[in-house]
């Protein structure tokens, strides 16, 4: 049996070199973000934004910029073989999960090391909310990934992979979505951040994690059966 | 049906095998693959001793490749008793896993590398180390005639090149069976000669080929597989 930490970094590295290489996913998910936070900014006609709303438009555009990337996570392993090879291959079946997940988080953050400060641009006064907003940003990718890692390998093998992915994802991340926008909803309060109930719903976002993380772990080695 | 072993069969192995090394290295009887109402496959049988060569030979849709996906663990059978190196599949297929090379419809190599990275790809997920793995790659690269090209990414290569490349990388970690479907499919003459090096019957691997060329490969046949559409396999020594 292959060492699961050889096997993590192969199928990671090559995921991450194969995205360097070609942009095929995180550009798409970028302009998409940047060009939402455009349309809010021009339909709601704001120029800035505090509380449940602001929460909301971050976390909305974020998710949906989400499923450009989690629709094409397997894309590769089933149209080159990807599957056919890591099953004849002498390695645990979670490392692959373990491996898209975190070829996601990394997505996830690039995506966000973009989309945040332009947010922060666009409609935030103070960039003071940014700090405490990290933790509720990795606990809220964790979960995302895990989910998006589990349905897009579950939808891959569908000609109606992409409408697929968001009809079986949105509702399974409503209650990641409802804890990460209420841990950000005070952080955006107009007169600076602040932490009401923001423990709690960091906690709820780590269970959530917990759960998929679990879950991913236990049902990927049968999803990758014929 | 089940066929008798052939009495010629040359023992050599280039990997290490599992602790039933001295049995036959494939025993079908009575397999079958239904996908829906339709058998692919129905009560084929057959026993294959170690370092032998079975070529299976059939019309379109008789179930060739069907076959070999199920020898490589990427099938489940819907019947049937079957031991491929001493391990009962489906409940063993974890640990035949490694000792497979399997060569398919598709090269199993990821366009937007090149064949180098891809080899290497191959080479961790099957745990050889980096040295050897390097030495290994440079080693097939040359034989496979490909040494001045295995830097281009795949999606440049020709599809002759890149059926030399996935050679490369079916033999990458020695596999002790070799499941070759179409193994010449896109070779012109000197690209199947220097396959013939690497999954040629002097390898010493035990080898299934799947093929519509009988001419090509029956020389190399110690046992004959014949499948047909709504018939019975048959099996010749």
């Amino acid at each position: 049996m292959t060492p699961s930490r050889v096997a993590f970094a192969a199928v990671l590295g090559k995921d991450l070199r194969a995205e360097l290489r070609t942009l095929q996913s995180l550009p798409a998910m970028a302009i998409f973000a940047v060009t939402t936070f455009v349309i809010f900014r021009f339909g709601l006609d704001r120029t800035q934004l505090s509380g449940d709303l602001a929460s909301g438009v971050l976390w909305a555009t974020l998710l949906f910029a989400a499923v450009l990337g989690i629709n094409r996570l397997f894309v590769a392993e089933r149209e080159e073989g990807g599957f056919d090879a890591m099953r004849l291959a002498p390695i645990d079946r979670s490392v692959l999960f373990a491996a898209k997940a975190s070829a996601l988080i990394v997505y996830l953050l690039a995506l966000e090391l973009i989309a945040v400060p332009v947010f922060a641009l666009f409609f935030l006064d103070s960039a003071a909310a940014l700090g405490p907003l990290v933790a509720v940003l990795l606990l809220a990718d964790l979960g995302l990934a895990a989910t998006g890692t589990l349905i897009s390998s579950m939808a891959v093998n569908s000609r109606s992979r992409d409408l697929l992915v968001p009809l079986i994802l949105l509702p399974l991340v409503v209650p990641l979505m409802i804890a990460a926008t209420g841990a950000t909803d005070p952080l955006l309060a107009v007169g600076g951040p602040g932490y009401e109930r923001f423990g709690t719903w960091l906690m709820v976002l780590g269970l959530y994690d917990l759960i998929f993380v679990l879950l991913g772990y236990a049902v990927f080695d049968f999803l990758l059966e014929d | 049906m089940i066929g008798q072993p052939s009495q010629s069969s040359s023992m050599a192995s280039t990997q290490d095998l599992p602790s039933s090394a001295s049995g036959p290295a494939i025993v079908l009887a009575g397999l079958r693959r239904d996908f829906g109402e339709r058998a692919a496959l129905d009560g084929v049988g057959l026993e294959l001793a170690r370092g032998e060569t079975l070529v299976v030979l059939g019309p379109n849709g008789a179930g060739k490749t069907t076959l070999l996906r199920i020898l490589a663990t990427l099938l489940r059978p819907s019947g049937g008793e079957i031991s491929v190196l001493g391990c009962a599949l489906p409940r063993e297929a974890w640990k035949l896993r490694g000792q497979i090379g399997y060569l398919g419809h598709e090269p199993l190599l990821y366009r937007d590398l090149s064949g180098r990275e891809n080899l290497r790809f191959h080479a961790k997920l099957h745990g050889l180390d980096r040295a050897a793995a390097e030495a290994r790659i440079d080693e097939l690269l040359l034989t496979a005639g490909m040494d001045r090209r295995g830097d281009d990414r795949v999606v440049e290569l020709s599809a002759g090149m890149r059926q030399r490349l996935a050679i490369c990388r079916c033999v990458l970690h020695r596999p002790a069976l070799l499941l070759l479907d179409e193994p010449d499919s896109n070779l012109d003459a000197a690209g199947r000669e220097l396959a013939r090096e690497l999954i040629g019957p002097g390898a010493g691997q035990t080898r299934v080929i799947v093929t519509h060329d009988p001419d090509r490969f029956l020389p190399e046949a110690d046992r004959v597989l014949r499948l047909g559409i709504g018939e019975r396999a048959a099996v010749a020594s």
